[in-house]
């Protein structure tokens, strides 16, 4: 069966793309901040967001064919479809980071004003050259930030664009690779191909272990340049898996009241239920385990996080984040009954999912506007508009392929799965 | 007088099978003796699903409680302690330091307490009489149990029943 990506569906993701057009072009007009700050901040939130939706279903992709998991081949097309939005996510993050790194048309990332680096500068006029040296003629440079100095060697220009390169790169190329061989396979079947899926999987996952820690710090963490905490990597990329579970769960029970993939049976949903439940918990977890440890050991270069969070006008939706995405799940998604119900998933998946885009915004704003943010019909419509952009692409691409992949060797015992 | 039968069978698959046939004929099958744990037996033979998951969270919800109610006051009630330079002696305030401990006592509170109903509702706890009917269904054989009191079939039409599907051994006794 193909899904046929017309009609009123269609035009409900144009919409909502016009509207995050206009709020693009309206949000820059009318925007106050200083360089269009809040502009940029926008775009870095939902860029970021939504790539890393899409990077989530690439990994899942890749962690069923590393554990050799059955139960997900019935559905793993819409795994597929769902990381299409990759290339345009990434392209939205590239455009913001170059356009604060060569033409500074942004202050998101501290650590690119280049004054910050050196010493001692030597003032000629108008003109300034900075020298890390004490020499004649040179007076102490009053934008010397030490500590980010001291991260000189890892925010080098050359060194950061490699590895941003890097990331966007090995993520477009094994996607590329795992569609193509997943078409390929139901012309051919063959179970080399499917161990040969198997194999780049594995390597895929140890990438992404390593890519996904380094994005967060890069693109993320150093929005905040003088502070630091080890998990953050794993922090965002369980927040990405979590908001990435949700969206497949409502995709698929919309999917299925359209009357596509009546294959995917109540088990199936279970267990996407049972991940959404899991990997809230997985998120909460680390959310807990990065601030009791700052927390309680209350060092002045680690609290500055927290405080910039707690002690402003940021504490009600930082808190109200944190309880909707822990506490929601955990009451509404433990029992049986409701994972498998619609009518419980399809409220509680928007509600945390909308959480989940709140944890995101909270981790770019309160460092780039700090206390003068301002959240208005801007925010909101250039979340829709990336939405439609996200399920535009997402459908497109679920329509260019067969649902079921009729040559994946484990697709019998996925339509069997019986819980 | 009622009777019961016991079928043993020496396959988990063939009993679930022969236990599909014989519901079919409106045959109500009593309870399964296995080794281990058949995987879709339950909605065969229409056990209630279980409520333990239900139990648990209630321990678990009374061990969160222990857990906070105790750390309040030992730490905040009757000595009240320095935690981590924060002496605010309140409960909300500190509750970041308290939630490691009311967590674990919440997951030991909700294990125990699962693992005490279960053994107690079964009746398997150390020391209690087996109540399976024969030693050999902690081995490798299966045991369905049928009586006639649960049937309004008459006897001599279930064991024709029973006698159809490929079973192991089979024996009848009057039920007490």
């Amino acid at each position: 069966m193909e899904f046929k990506f017309e009609g009123r569906t269609k035009l409900v993701t144009q919409v909502l793309m016009g509207i995050g057009l206009l709020a693009l072009i309206g949000g820059f007009l009318t925007d106050g901040s200083a360089h269009h700050q809040r502009w940029w901040a926008n775009l870095l939130i939902n860029g970021f967001f939504w790539f890393s939706i899409s990077l989530a279903a690439l990994f899942f992709y890749a962690l069923n064919y590393a554990v050799e998991a059955s139960w997900s081949a019935v559905i793993k097309r819409t795994f597929e479809a769902m990381w299409h939005f990759l290339p345009i996510g990434a392209g939205v993050i590239v455009a913001v980071l170059a356009a604060g790194q060569f033409f500074h048309a942004h202050h998101l990332y501290h650590w690119m004003d280049s004054t910050l680096y050196h010493e001692y500068m030597i003032v000629d006029g108008d003109h300034k050259q900075y020298v890390d040296e004490m020499t004649e003629g040179a007076v102490a440079n009053p934008n010397y930030d030490h500590i980010i100095a001291g991260k000189q060697p890892y925010f080098a220009t050359w060194f950061f664009w490699l590895r941003t390169i890097g990331y966007v790169a090995t993520f477009l190329i094994f996607a590329r690779l795992f569609r193509r061989w997943s078409l390929l396979e139901d012309e051919q079947p063959s179970l080399d191909l499917h161990f040969k899926q198997f194999r780049r999987s594995a390597m895929f996952l140890v990438f992404f272990a390593v890519f996904s820690s380094m994005l967060a710090w890069d693109w993320v963490m150093s929005i905040d340049v003088h502070w630091f905490s080890t998990l953050f990597g794993w922090y965002l990329f369980s927040g990405m898996w979590v908001s990435f579970m949700i969206m497949l769960n409502l995709g698929l029970i919309w999917l299925r009241s359209k009357g596509y993939y009546q294959e995917v049976s109540s088990s199936h949903m279970h267990d996407i239920s049972k991940w959404m439940f899991a990997i809230s918990m997985l998120w909460s977890y680390l959310w807990v385990s990065q601030f009791l440890l700052i927390w309680y050991a209350n060092i002045p270069e680690e609290v500055t996080y927290y405080t910039q969070r707690f002690f402003t006008d940021y504490q009600v939706p930082f808190m109200l984040t944190f309880f909707i995405n822990f506490a929601v799940p955990f009451y509404t998604l433990l029992p049986r009954d409701t994972k498998r119900n619609a009518k419980f998933i399809v409220p509680v998946g928007l509600l945390i999912f909308i959480g989940h885009f709140a944890d995101v915004y909270l981790l770019v704003i309160p460092g780039t506007m700090f206390d003068h943010n301002e959240f208005g019909i801007f925010e909101i419509a250039l979340f829709l508009g990336f939405l439609g952009l996200y399920l535009n692409r997402t459908l497109n691409a679920l329509s260019k392929a067969p649902l079921i992949p009729k040559g994946h060797p484990m697709l019998q015992e996925s339509k069997d799965l019986h819980y | 007088m009622n009777k019961v039968f016991h079928v043993m069978y020496d396959d988990d698959d063939i009993l679930k099978d022969a236990a599909s046939v014989l519901v079919a004929k409106g045959i109500r099958v009593k309870d399964v003796f296995s080794p281990f744990p058949v995987h879709g037996i339950d909605p065969i033979i229409g056990v209630k699903r279980t409520r333990l998951g239900i139990a648990a969270f209630m321990y678990a919800t009374t061990g969160t409680t222990l857990a906070l109610l105790g750390m309040w006051y030992f730490m905040i009630s009757d000595w009240p302690m320095n935690i981590g330079g924060k002496p605010s002696f309140s409960l909300i305030e500190n509750l970041p330091a308290f939630i490691p401990v009311t967590f674990e006592f919440s997951v030991l509170c909700g294990a125990h307490g699962m693992a005490i109903t279960y053994l107690l509702r079964n009746g398997t706890l150390p020391g209690m009489p087996a109540s399976n009917p024969d030693p050999r269904s902690t081995d490798d054989k299966f045991i369905m149990e049928i009586t006639t009191e649960q049937n309004a079939m008459p006897a001599e039409e279930l064991e024709a029943a029973i006698k159809e599907t490929p079973l192991f051994e089979l024996s009848i006794k009057d039920y007490k």
